[in-house]
């Protein structure tokens, strides 16, 4: 029974981890340029794709196995940068539109990124093959986790206290924090807008390739991967509270421990009970359960 | 300015052409005004909610889940074949399914508004995916060919009834949607939810119920996307809870954007140009989804107005110098 738990909840804390490493991009991108990023979940897919590519190459060229994760997280924060280019190409023509151009011109993003990532990596299923238990399994209180997982659950945690250090203790944290707070003061102040928001935008991409890439060894890519992941970063965020990062924190451990439950409980329950959770907390709570503070 | 006649001597040439294209046209073009039709009579009631009252809905794929569904559940399931029947139960089931979803989500705006729709949609997707003893899950299910006026039209095989009968079926159901809504948008209630769409709270110092306008817009483009999605399934056969997902519903809205959302004629114009530019793109590039991707970036960075926006006479209104 307690075996049972545990393997269930260390499920849940995995997909939470990554869950959080996406929702958290959403987060800081809606935060201070106040657009919601349907394309976060493109993002992730790319990163996957990137993740398994790098990898590829790695243990082509004769890297040890055992080192995989290097490629496997540089691959991801390497596909990332191409949050510039969207950001200087795309997004900074919209900031002072309506929010239903915004969401468009992401959904766009949305479009174009499936089919690039169809006709670079092909529609076949692809992984990291037999990595994934590399590094062996642990046991925990009477079950095994996959030492991986453990890796990613602990990078993940360490990414979140890292955040929350420089947001709340290094200048460009405070920069970011008062863009997100009132942009035209802080602009009246001197912070170089156009700078700040290509640099927020790039950290959230490469927040998004990194938990795809994270994700893969773990299970298999497909060129779906990104719209399906976003609804569940949608309900991260939307449960959390929009633009808050302890939002995406609690968000991601509730979304990624109750669908862990849901699944062993009542299979056909899974995404169905995290959108009935969704909806009643935008009536009940439409800021979601940390929606006031801001980034 | 145009002469008063432009606009009817410009309906009664398309709607001239549109009788004809299934003596004149290629059968195949013919095939391909079915989900075109279909689309239409979405676009105008998510038009309703999105041009006149601004609110946009991520989750309006719903409605038209349940339209479709409804088409095959009555089928297959239960032995009701008239297409009359199908598209009445598909519209009370829509409006039954609006009026609480309706109901809550009217209670917000914006990107809230858009949430709590796709939300609700996902609902629905997830619903359709996962229980699929009643839905037949990811497969879905078979509809049977719908009998048209009582008919069963056997002599018919599929192509024959497909751009027959079942072509002029859907024609006269999106030309009594289109004149409906007409009045519906130059009715009082029509310019009560602009007045809304453009000023709330003076809509409200004006004692307009604004939430329950809201929601009779809501009701009312839930009826026309579940009528649509009825229309839309017979062409192929088959369901499938994509119809609920939530890039359908996105790209309902695409279409409305193409076309121009300002405009009254601006949907039914998108509706057509996505159906015939999807399938040319697609005839010489796989990857139609980059090519259309691009042609949204384009639209919302340099044309919000779309298609109609292009031609118009006047600069469109757009949604953010409504405040």
């Amino acid at each position: 029974m307690t075996a049972h738990l545990v393997n269930v909840l260390m499920g849940g804390v995995f997909h939470a981890a990554i869950l959080f490493l996406v929702a958290s991009g959403l987060q800081l991108v809606f935060g201070v340029q106040k657009i919601f990023n349907l394309a976060c979940g493109s993002f992730y897919a790319l990163g996957a794709y990137s993740g398994i590519s790098a990898v590829a190459y790695f243990t082509g060229h004769g890297g040890a196995p055992a080192l995989f994760i290097v490629p496997l997280a540089l691959g991801g924060l390497a596909v990332g940068l191409v949050g510039v280019v969207v950001e200087r190409g795309l997004l900074r023509f919209v900031y002072d539109r309506d929010e239903t151009f915004q969401l468009l011109l992401t959904f766009a993003l949305v479009l174009m990124l499936e089919d690039v990532i169809r006709m670079t990596w092909g529609t076949a299923p692809a992984s990291t093959g037999g990595l994934y238990l590399a590094y062996g399994q642990a046991r925990i209180l009477g079950t095994t986790v996959p030492v991986y997982n453990l890796i990613v659950i602990a990078a993940s945690l360490a990414i979140a206290l890292g955040m929350s250090w420089v947001l709340g203790r290094t200048a460009f944290g405070r920069i970011i924090r008062a863009a997100a707070d009132n942009r035209e003061m802080a602009e009246a102040l001197g912070v170089d807008m156009r700078g700040l928001y290509a640099r927020v935008f790039t950290l959230g991409t490469m927040l998004g390739t990194l938990g795809g890439a994270l994700v893969i060894p773990a299970t298999a890519a497909m060129s779906e991967m990104g719209v399906e992941l976003i609804v569940e970063a949608f309900a991260v965020v939307v449960i959390g509270g929009l633009g808050s990062m302890r939002g995406a924190f609690v968000g991601a451990l509730v979304v990624g421990v109750l669908r862990s439950i849901a699944i062993s409980v009542y299979p056909e329950l899974e995404m169905l009970l995290i959108y009935l959770i969704v909806i009643a907390v935008l009536l009940w709570r439409p800021r979601g359960l940390f929606g006031a503070a801001a980034a | 300015m145009r002469p008063w006649w432009a606009t009817p001597a410009m309906l009664a040439a398309v709607g001239i052409a549109a009788v004809l294209m299934p003596l004149l046209a290629p059968l195949y073009y013919v095939t391909l005004m079915l989900p075109f039709m279909a689309y239409g009579v979405v676009l105008l009631g998510f038009n309703l909610l999105f041009g006149y009252t601004g609110l946009v809905s991520f989750g309006h794929a719903l409605f038209i889940g349940i339209g479709a569904y409804t088409g095959a559940v009555l089928t297959t399931h239960l032995g009701i074949r008239q297409m009359e029947v199908i598209l009445l139960v598909a519209a009370l089931a829509a409006a039954v399914a609006a009026a609480p979803v309706g109901a809550l989500c009217v209670r917000y705006v914006k990107i809230y508004f858009g949430m709590l729709t796709l939300a609700f949609g996902m609902v629905f997707y997830t619903f359709l995916l996962k229980f699929y003893r009643i839905t037949g899950g990811d497969e879905g299910m078979r509809l049977l060919r719908p009998y048209l006026l009582g008919s069963e039209w056997a002599g018919f095989n599929k192509t024959a009834y497909l751009v027959g009968p079942y072509y002029y079926y859907s024609l006269a159901v999106l030309a009594l949607a289109t004149l409906v809504m007409w009045r519906i948008v130059a009715s009082p209630f029509g310019l009560c939810l602009r007045t809304i769409r453009d000023n709330p709270v003076k809509a409200e110092s004006l004692g307009i119920g604004v939430p329950r306008y809201r929601w009779y817009a809501f009701m009312i483009s839930a009826v026309y996307a579940a009528v649509g999605g009825a229309l839309l399934a017979p062409p192929t056969g088959n369901v499938d809870p994509t119809l609920a997902y939530w890039t359908h519903s996105g790209n309902v809205v695409f279409m409305v954007l193409l076309g121009g959302f300002a405009s009254f004629w601006g949907p039914l114009l998108g509706a057509f140009v996505f159906i015939f530019l999807q399938d040319t793109v697609m005839s010489v590039f796989p990857y139609w989804q980059l090519v259309f991707g691009a042609v949204l970036a384009v639209l919302v960075i340099f044309a919000p107005g779309g298609l109609m926006g292009l031609f118009a006479p006047r600069p469109v209104p757009l949604a953010s110098e409504r405040g």
